[in-house]
């Protein structure tokens, strides 16, 4: 018995080349990458300046916070709200067309990996790029912000679209097709019911996720709660800049909570 | 039964055998309501204004146009800041996710049995994720200067916060039958978690890892804006210059690495899970 234990032991297949390979391509790359660090930038005072922020992050800006105004932090989180709803809407708008080329069971193998390259292409431009090129039709403000969130969106959004649609179960498809349904009763009673949620889910998570960068958009004008965050952050104005981080996360807190509620929902049908 | 059933009482149908059966009203009106009056309100909001759309669309695709072509002898000069922000994203990538996995540990219901210590690991972890990583990076630029190091901390806070509510998440999914044993046998939580635990959990880990990596890499290019180091430094300059043709260099290169990062990454996670 115990020799035979022995033995099985010994036949084990032994990994340890493949993991200690690896192990140390790992450890390379990390040693290669410590050398980006430089540290003489770090001042002396950098931690008093961190007490600095840390405190002026922890005593909010109130009057700010709690204005009514247009410059008051609750109109600009609206302004936000609004910014990243619509745009995910467009985004998602746009990439449903986009998904449904890129989709390798529904279009021949070159299209599809056409299709695939320009959502990668969409995905890798970051974002004030778009900001700034849009900046051009729309002139600065939360209309160039929306559209620069739509097409960030555009990359995600279809990536997943498509793994839903590639998902399809085509079974449903052929019975309906048995009982003598038309192109559009499949569609409707055949493709749409098993996309929607999935399609409703991927956009709500996109929403969270727009609503979390909308922060980005400031930097070239594009409206949002953005600019006036980094403009108090470069002015040194803590207080100020706590009262708007403290509503951005208060607001993102509570869109995480209710999205995922509806999405646990969808899931489970 | 809910609100909206009671005010929209739900339709009785009598079936062929005499019994009267409810089927509740459909929810789709209410939802549609919704969606459109939020659409009203944010078309209101934000100037949404198709006619402008759709009659100045053509100037956004002018700077797009200046990119193309791009300028080939610009290439020399990207080598730098490019790797700078594949080591940003990678040291700070790992630095992240190695640092989170005992926040996840206590953040865990089913290993950590205070709730008051998983609530506020929880509590701690969503608050580091909403801090937008535009703003870490700017504070890190005060504390570390100017530089990468700046946008390597920056980074390592976004996959912290990231890996954590995933980890967390993946960890109180696991089958705690071998916890359970080798706590039993007088193991101490850490030692039961290192060899029961991890082994469960460390392909997903290692894979959401090297996704992460895959998002940061593209995410690192915005840092520079701030002045974290890596590209996003040049292509703030350049498109400062409206030296467009640079830009699309630039991005072209980001394009290519992101791609090879891309593909190497995705197979290697095939042979995680």
């Amino acid at each position: 018995m115990d020799k035979r234990i022995q033995q099985a032991y010994e036949q084990r297949p032994k990994p340890w080349i493949f993991e200690l390979s690896v192990a140390l391509v790992v450890i390379a790359l990390l040693v290669w990458s410590g050398t980006a660090v430089e540290t003489a930038g770090t001042t002396q005072s950098g931690a008093k300046i961190a007490a600095n922020i840390l405190s002026g992050i922890f005593h909010p800006d109130t009057k700010l916070l709690f204005s009514l105004t247009k410059q008051g932090v609750l109109y600009l989180l609206l302004e936000t709200i609004c910014i990243a709803f619509l745009g995910t809407i467009v985004g998602a708008i746009i990439s449903i067309p986009l998904a449904f080329i890129s989709a390798s069971n529904l279009t021949p193998k070159p299209v599809a990996f056409i299709g695939r390259i320009v959502i990668m292409a969409i995905r890798t431009v970051p974002a004030f790029v778009y900001g700034l090129m849009f900046i051009r039709v729309t002139g600065p403000g939360a209309f160039a912000g929306l559209l620069t969130m739509s097409l960030c969106s555009v990359g995600m959004v279809s990536k997943m679209y498509i793994e839903a649609i590639e998902d399809l179960d085509v079974r449903v498809l052929e019975s309906l097709d048995a009982a003598g349904c038309t192109t559009w009763q499949k569609i409707r009673y055949g493709i749409l019911p098993q996309l929607m949620p999935n399609f409703a889910s991927t956009a709500i998570y996109r929403f969270d996720i727009n609503l979390r960068d909308a922060t980005v958009l400031g930097l070239v004008g594009a409206g949002g709660i953005g600019a006036p965050l980094i403009f108090a952050m470069n002015a040194y104005r803590w207080e100020e800049a706590g009262a708007i981080l403290t509503g951005l996360i208060v607001l993102v807190l509570i869109v995480e909570w209710i999205s995922t509620k509806i999405r646990v929902k969808l899931a489970r049908g | 039964m809910s609100l909206y059933d009671r005010i929209f009482l739900p339709k009785t149908l009598t079936l062929p055998n005499g019994k009267q059966v409810k089927k509740p009203r459909s929810r789709a009106p209410l939802i549609a309501a919704i969606f459109l009056g939020m659409t009203a309100v944010s078309v209101e909001v934000t100037g949404f204004d198709m006619a402008v759309l759709v009659s100045r669309i053509k100037e956004f695709f002018v700077i797009l146009g200046d990119m193309i072509p791009p300028r080939w002898d610009y290439m020399p000069q990207i080598w730098k800041p490019l790797f700078d922000t594949i080591k940003m994203s990678l040291l700070g990538s790992f630095i992240g996710s190695v640092l989170v996995v005992p926040f996840a540990m206590l953040a865990s219901t089913n290993i950590i049995h205070s709730r008051i210590v998983v609530a506020s690991m929880r509590l701690l972890l969503s608050i580091i994720r909403t801090l937008p990583t535009l703003v870490s990076a700017l504070i890190a630029t005060y504390i570390f200067g100017l530089g990468t190091l700046a946008g390597t901390t920056a980074i390592a806070v976004f996959t912290f916060a990231y890996i954590g509510k995933i980890l967390y998440e993946e960890i109180e999914t696991v089958d705690m039958g071998p916890f359970e044993a080798m706590e039993a046998m007088g193991a101490t939580k850490a030692r039961a978690f290192i060899s029961a635990i991890v082994p469960q959990v460390l392909p997903s880990y290692l894979s959401n890892c090297l996704f992460c990596f895959e998002g940061n890499v593209r995410y690192a290019s915005i840092l520079g804006y701030v002045g974290a180091g890596g590209l996003g430094l040049i292509l703030n300059e350049k498109i400062g210059w409206r030296e467009y043709a640079s830009v699309g260099m630039i991005l072209l290169a980001l394009f290519v690495t992101v791609f090879i990062i891309e593909t190497i990454s995705r197979a290697a996670r095939k042979r995680l899970v």
